[in-house]
């Protein structure tokens, strides 16, 4: 599988990470060789065979553990904001969504 | 060293000094530290040194209190700024400890600094780090190998007595066998991730690095241990990772894959590698042939996984609440492809897109799918493999440290470089990397020992009898005393 130019333009956007025009070219077929690599796996017939997310989900059965929906850490909002980039009494300042 | 802070030989303050006049020695053409607060550290030796002396009604001191240790900058530490190897967060202060820094301090280690890594812990040789890169203490135009290059250079080149560090793909047990040094990554589960930046979820991993099976024992207990944060920690009774280190090799059974001995591994770590495996059969051990079939696929489902994961974990990182933002910027959207583009570098930023694209609609079940299929049959080989066998031995790398830059043009090259060490945390197994002699080039080879879920004090064993009858860890590059 190999993608176009256009392609990773479209992943990039989906991404959000801002690839230029003049690197183009060369990320898109540096990440080809990586595609290249990863298509191997196409090889192998997996039919019937149960991905796995959890590595020990077949030796243990770890139960999805849940814990009481209750508050648990107190609230450190100052702390937490000392190094944002952009803050006023107590939010976050972003570029404005909705005209 | 613990014992001679015991015996009052010497103080934490005094230790903690050496050390921090190394890391100004030597940290200038090694760069393996990222941080150090000299202040910060002395001033946590004064309180390991008042425990020891039992003041202030403190807690009584264990064989870590007064130890320097030094974090790989992966793990968030509220006193010392934590980067990840990387420009998005270079001014970064996390409000909180990550379970294992906690787990020292309660400890009562110092924290020497934070070391250097490949950025967001992607990289075999420690080269992506916005940082720079760490040279090997063994030939400085070599790399150390990565992404825990910084803590492994720190423990071979002398600059710390041990280190933490995290394995995803063979992060801690690479950079170990290329530097000379001993390095663990415990079974999945057993050491807390809170607050241990993310990377790849269901792969990543901390675990120790020092110079011997011993240290790594003693660093365990303080490490491993369930935390209700970590939604993936397992909840097990506590155990002493030193019980077996005079474990009795009479029997052993060591199953050697042979795709471990294959064409690609250098004829010098081979050679190496079958020499330590000769010392465990003259001591009574068994070797086994075995085959892990899947072995070839390892490293592509890697590459699907991990940058999965990764363009998850790192979707956190948009300039809003932390770490760098782009200065200009049109609108939101803009603002956050900016902020991404200057903040994360090239190896990162490809992995994402990686990530990304296998995820994508149309493409997930061809990709991640398939590749969550391929990672069963491959955990499948070793537990077939663990039926007829107790320990898993061969190289930790195919080859010995290379030159910085080698490997720069091609991303697959290096990808291959972890055929070994990748197999276990795609399995979730432990896997270890002791020293196990050098090449033609002085350079040195790395053993890696796996073993079966929760098998680690066994493979310290073992790696502690072969450390009895072998100097290999003790050998440390010139201009470093032992």
């Amino acid at each position: 599988m190999s993608l176009t130019p256009d392609q990773l333009q479209r992943i990039a956007l989906l991404a959000r990470i801002e690839v230029g025009p003049e690197e183009l070219q060369g990320v898109t077929e540096r990440l080809n060789r990586v595609l290249g690599l990863i298509d191997q796996l196409q090889a192998l017939d997996t039919q019937g065979i149960e991905p796995m997310s959890h590595p020990l989900d077949a030796h243990l059965t770890p139960p999805p553990r849940l814990r009481p929906d209750q508050v648990s850490e107190p609230a450190r909002r100052e702390a937490y904001q000392k190094g944002a980039p952009a803050v006023e009494q107590g939010l976050y300042l972003v570029p404005k969504v909705i005209e | 060293m613990s014992a001679a802070l015991a015996a009052k030989r010497v103080s934490s303050v005094e230790l903690t000094r050496q050390f921090l006049d190394r890391i100004r020695g030597l940290n200038g053409k090694l760069n393996a530290f990222i941080t150090v607060d000299e202040e910060h550290s002395l001033g946590q030796a004064l309180v390991a040194d008042q425990r020891r002396a039992g003041k202030g009604g403190a807690a009584a001191p264990g064989p870590l209190t007064g130890i320097p240790i030094a974090h790989k900058d992966i793990f968030c530490t509220s006193g010392l700024r934590t980067t990840c190897g990387s420009r998005m967060l270079a001014d970064y202060t996390s409000p909180y400890d990550a379970h294992v820094i906690e787990r020292f301090d309660a400890a009562g280690a110092v924290q020497l600094g934070k070391t250097n890594m490949d950025e967001f812990a992607m990289g075999s040789s420690n080269e992506t780090s916005h940082f720079g890169p760490v040279r090997n203490p063994w030939d400085a135009t070599r790399v150390p190998g990565g992404s825990s290059g910084g803590s492994a250079t720190a423990v071979a080149a002398r600059m710390a007595p041990a280190a933490t560090g995290t394995d995803t793909g063979g992060s801690i047990r690479q950079p170990a066998a290329l530097t000379g040094v001993s390095g663990l990554k415990p079974t999945y589960g057993v050491v807390s991730r809170y607050g241990m930046i993310a990377f790849a979820s269901s792969l990543d991993q901390g675990g120790p690095l020092g110079k011997s099976a011993a240290d790594l024992a003693l660093m365990m207990n303080a490490m491993a241990g369930f935390d209700a944060r970590d939604s993936t920690s397992l909840e097990r009774p506590a155990e002493d990772y030193g019980r077996e280190l005079s474990l009795d090799l009479q029997g052993l059974r060591i199953g050697l894959p042979k795709e471990f001995f294959a064409e690609g591994v250098d004829a010098d770590v081979r050679a190496r590698v079958r020499e330590a495996i000769q010392w465990f059969e003259s001591q009574g051990a068994k070797t086994v042939e075995l085959a892990l079939p899947n072995t070839g696929l390892a490293v592509p489902v890697y590459y699907v996984l991990a940058p999965a994961e990764a363009s998850s974990n790192l979707s956190r990182f948009d300039g809003v609440r932390y770490g760098h933002r782009a200065r200009d910027y049109a609108d939101l959207n803009d603002m956050y492809r900016r902020t991404r583009a200057e903040g994360f570098g090239t190896e990162v930023k490809r992995r994402i897109l990686i990530g990304t694209y296998v995820l994508s609609h149309g493409y997930y079940d061809a990709y991640y799918l398939k590749a969550q299929k391929v990672r069963r049959l491959i955990a499948r080989d070793f537990a077939a493999a663990f039926e007829r066998c107790d320990l898993i031995m061969g190289p930790t790398s195919p080859s010995t440290a290379f030159p910085l830059g080698a490997k720069a043009d091609d991303p697959v090259q290096m990808y291959l470089n972890d055929i070994f060490t990748i197999p276990a945390p795609l399995a979730g197994l432990p896997g270890l990397s002791i020293p196990c002699g050098f090449d033609g080039r002085g350079l040195p080879v790395g053993l890696q020992i796996m073993g079966n879920y929760f098998a680690e004090a066994k493979m310290l064993g073992a790696a502690h009898r072969y450390q009895q009858a072998t100097d290999w860890h003790l050998r440390a590059p010139k201009e470093t005393p032992l």
